[in-house]
Parts: structure tokens; sequence; C-alpha cells
């Protein structure tokens, strides 16, 4: 009798330290308040903005460079983009782009998965395309200009061959690095739970793969913009339309300095709204919820 | 020659049965003897502990039970497929405490409307109750392994095989996952074959401490824990065990350094 009370002291005592150290160990986590965000996070880059355009002005003010045709204005620049707002172009020539560059896009992610997974687990492949596929990375795709031009003539699939050709190799090198990066230890635990084969491919090594796969996405979409950028400036045609890199050459066709930098500004502006519209965010979200995202 | 999964309806008399295994591996000077002509039953609701210093194959031999390797001789048998528990947690970080129970529930064929419930069930065994949407991250080291042993638990195996699973835990939260793994080892009557290096924690939790001998590992001797449980480590009946079976392995491990 006495000894089955101890037995229950025992345990009783066992849970209720374990929740005291529960409640010691366990994190406290936060959100960061809108305003600290404000502060850290959206002013430092507003401020380097307007610094930027202050000293752009000062340059002019103080005819340091009095050369209309060298440097515009940020004035003339500004009324450059008001005019193609109201004649109604400018989401013209930023739709006609952008996409090019989602759809070629999607084709390369729709290529590079399946040839990610191929050369991460199948020795073969690995061995015989592998280091190509690495190598491609530091191609400049704008080097696949001219070839798509010759085989594919003036037309969009031209765009997309190059796309396609820039953003691949990047794809599919970030899933097989996402793949190797694997923890073995991850695998054995899903072996003794039954998830071998097509089980764990799906349960275990994709998802663990995941934030390498997700680098690799966002460097095949930066890959994808300048390779896009590359071929308008290169390739113009009117069957093409007026995208931002045919803008671009437009404006030195023109001698319109101004036309140059809103194509420039337009080109730049793309590029960061995608990254911080789609992808920052998925990788941050992904990273967060790994505990893999340390706050600074 | 080969390990076997035994179906818990053709019902064996033993949790594990282990004849005459011989592990190698290729080495440096040919074949490396790392297991030798081990024999070793464990009974059902037994808590066995395999002890033994580095270099001994202790964790290799339970990966030959786990399946997750061949033996080069001999023959495993266990009534049907044990659970693994690792020294790290190896809880998926992509998933929720409780989503990681129920992956292990869904491979293991449970039906998608009973999950939830055994996931809460099983947290609620380990003592994690209110935890179930919690990321890995958020959780203290001894709760990590609280929730990896409710997620071997939820692969419903008769035998629950565990590498040094609280070696990288500190004290305070060690005795108490000791209490812990006693309770529920009496609760579900499972079999247990605990590997470690540490002989306070064999003779604190089993019934019966295996002493392996290293390089290669042989079954040296064994001992039966009659001390009742609940067992403190701090209790003069463990530590007295533990100082005779230490004496024994400091002479396994004295003869390695006479050349």
């Amino acid at each position: 009798m006495a000894s089955t009370d101890t037995t229950k002291d025992v345990l009783r005592d066992a849970a209720s330290v374990e929740a005291g150290l529960d409640a010691l160990e366990a994190g406290v986590v936060g959100r960061t308040p809108f305003r600290q965000t404000l502060v850290d996070k959206i002013l430092p880059p507003v401020v380097a903005v307007v610094v930027v355009l202050v000293l752009w002005q000062a340059l002019i003010s103080f005819k340091i460079v009095d050369d209309p045709t060298k440097l515009p204005s940020p004035g003339d620049v500004g009324d450059e983009f008001k005019q193609a707002w109201l004649e109604g172009k400018l989401l013209g020539y930023i739709w006609t782009s952008v996409s090019r560059g989602l759809l070629g896009f999607l084709f390369a992610l729709a290529i590079g998965t399946p040839l990610g997974l191929l050369v991460a687990r199948v020795k073969f492949v690995r061995a015989a395309i592998g280091p190509v596929l690495s190598g491609l990375q530091s191609l400049p795709s704008v080097a696949w200009v001219p070839p798509a031009v010759i085989w594919l003539g003036l037309d969009n699939r031209m765009m997309y061959a190059v796309i396609l050709l820039g953003a691949v190799p990047s794809i599919a090198n970030g899933l097989v690095s996402g793949i190797d990066q694997v923890p073995p230890l991850f695998l054995r635990a899903g072996r003794t739970m039954g998830a071998t084969g097509l089980k764990g491919a799906w349960h275990i090594v994709l998802p663990a793969a995941l934030p390498g796969y997700l680098a690799g996405l966002k460097q095949g979409w930066a890959f994808s913009w300048r390779s896009l950028m590359a071929a308008e400036i290169i390739a113009s045609s009117p069957d093409l339309g007026v995208g931002l890199g045919a803008l671009l050459e437009n404006g030195r066709n023109a001698s319109s300095m101004s036309m140059v930098f809103e194509a420039i500004f337009l080109i730049l502006f793309v590029g960061i709204a995608i990254d911080l519209l789609i992808f920052s965010p998925l990788e941050r979200w992904v990273l967060r919820s790994r505990g893999l995202l340390v706050k600074s | 020659m080969a390990t076997t999964f035994v179906k818990a309806a053709e019902s064996v008399e033993q949790a594990a049965r282990i004849e005459h295994v011989s592990k190698s591996f290729p080495g440096p000077g040919g074949q490396q003897l790392v297991l030798d002509d081990i024999s070793l039953d464990v009974a059902p609701g037994e808590f066995v502990t395999l002890l033994g210093a580095s270099g001994c194959g202790k964790s290799t031999l339970l990966n030959l039970v786990a399946g997750l390797d061949q033996p080069s001789a001999g023959s495993i048998s266990t009534d049907g497929r044990p659970a693994l528990m690792f020294q790290e947690h190896a809880l998926f970080p992509w998933l929720t405490a409780g989503k990681n129970i129920e992956l292990a529930l869904k491979l293991g064929g449970v039906a998608r409307g009973e999950r939830r419930g055994r996931a809460e069930e099983l947290l609620e065994l380990v003592r994690l109750q209110g935890s179930y949407g919690k990321r890995v991250h958020e959780l203290s080291g001894g709760m990590r392994q609280r929730v990896a042993m409710a997620r071997a638990l939820a692969q419903d195996s008769r035998l629950l095989l565990m590498d040094e699973p609280f070696a990288a835990l500190d004290a305070i939260t060690r005795d108490l996952l000791h209490d812990e793994l006693t309770r529920i080892w009496a609760e579900t009557g499972l079999s247990v074959l605990f590997v470690t290096h540490n002989v306070r924690e064999a003779v604190r939790l089993a019934q019966r401490v295996v002493l392996l001998s290293s390089r290669p590992g042989r079954v040296a001797r064994e001992w039966r824990v009659d001390i009742p449980q609940p067992r403190r480590i701090e209790d003069a009946p463990v530590a007295e065990l533990s100082l005779e079976i230490t004496e024994v392995l400091r002479g396994e491990i004295r003869r390695h350094g006479q050349h």
C-alpha cells in the first residue's frame, strides 16, 4: 500500500516538474509590432532612394552634368513615365515583358523540376549531365540569343527558348542541392516508419529539399528575367510588340536618354517587385515555419 | 541471413529474436568484424538495455534489428516492424508536432478520420497535450524527444528500439524522461531494447542489462535487475549494481589497452 502511494507521488512529482521545465525551456515567440517593421525594414530603403534622387537632382541643378542627352533630370524621366501612362502604354510595356517572363518561368519550372529530380536520384544521369548543368549556370544566357534567332526566327518562341536555357539549370541545380542536403537521419527515420520508394520521396525527400528548391526558383526567376531582357534588347521586331527591353532599345535609337532611364527603372522595378511579392514571402514562410529564419 | 518482420498474427514467443548474428564492414585491412555471433532474445513486454563502450557495435545491432541494414550472418526476427528512436529527435521540421505523429499513423495505414484523435491521445500520453500545433523549433529538447517518443508509439509496434535517445539531454530532463519512459512502458506493455553507454541509465531503466564487449561486439555478461520500479538513478541499489557493472565494463575496456 505504502509503495503504491510512493509510486503515485513520484509520478505526480515528475509531471509537475516536467510542466515547469517545459515552461522554462520553450521559447517565447511574439510578433514584431508594425511600428518596428516600419523603422527597421521600410524606412532604410526609402531613405536610400530619396538620397539617390537628391544627389541626382543636385548634379543637374548645380550644372555638374549639363547635358540632357547624357543625364536627364529626374523631372524629365518622371515626365516620360507620365506621358507613357497618359498614352495608356506604360502597363502594356510592363505586361508584354512580365507575361513573357512568367510564362517562360513556368515552362522552365515544368522542365527543371523533373530534370533536377532525375539528376539527384539517378546516378548515371548525374554523372552524365550534372557537371554540364552546373556549368551552364555560368554561361551568360545572352549567348543563346543569336542561335535562338537563327533556329526559331524573330518570334516569341525564340524568347521562351532563351528564358528556358537561362532558368532551367538554376531550377534543376537548386533541387539537386536541396535533395543532396537532406539529412540522412530524416531518411532513416522515414524508412523505419515505412516511407520507402515513392512514399519516401513524397513524404520525406521533397519536403526536406524544399528550402534548396525555393532558392533555385528564386535564382531561376532572376535568370529568366535577365535572359528575357537580353533577348528583347537584341531581337526587336514589330511582330514582337514593345516590351521593356524593346523600349530601352527604342530609347537608344531615338537618342532619348529619358526613355532609356524609364526602361531601366521599369526593368529594375519589375525584377524587385516579383521577388518581393512572390519569392521572398514564399522563402521566408518556409524558413520561418522550420525555425531556420533567425530574427536579428 | 536476413531480418524478417514476422506479422503479429503468426504469434512469436519473442518480441525480438537475434540468433548468431555477425556483421562486418569493409575497412582498411579487409573486412572489419563489428558484431561477432550475438544471440539475444527480448521477451514480450520486457525492457532490455544494451550496454557497451564505444566500438561495441550496439548501434549497428539496433540498425540490424530495425531492418535498416542486413546482418552478414545469422538471423533476426521481430514481432512486426519495430519502431526506432534516435539520439537526435529526427522530427520533421516542416510538420507540426501533431502532424509528425500523424505521418507515422498515415504510413502505418490508420484511416484519415482517426489520425487526429489518435495523435492527441499520444501527445497526452507523453504529457504534451496542447502542443499539437507547435513547430519542432518551438519545443525544448526534452519536449522534442517526447514528441519523438509519441511518434514512435504511433507506429503501433510491439517492439520499441531506442538508440541512446536521452544522451543529448541535460541531467534534469533526462531524469524526468526516465520516469516518463518507465511509466509509458508499464502502461503500454511494449517490449523495449534500449542502447546506452551510461551504466546508471541502463540499471535505472531495465529488467535486464546486457553488456557487450568491444571490437568485435560480443555478449560479455548479463544482469537481471530486480529492483522494483519506480527507481531513481540515485537509489542505493541502483548505484550498487551500477558499480558492479562498471567494474566489469572497465575490465573489458582495459583489455584493449594491453597490446
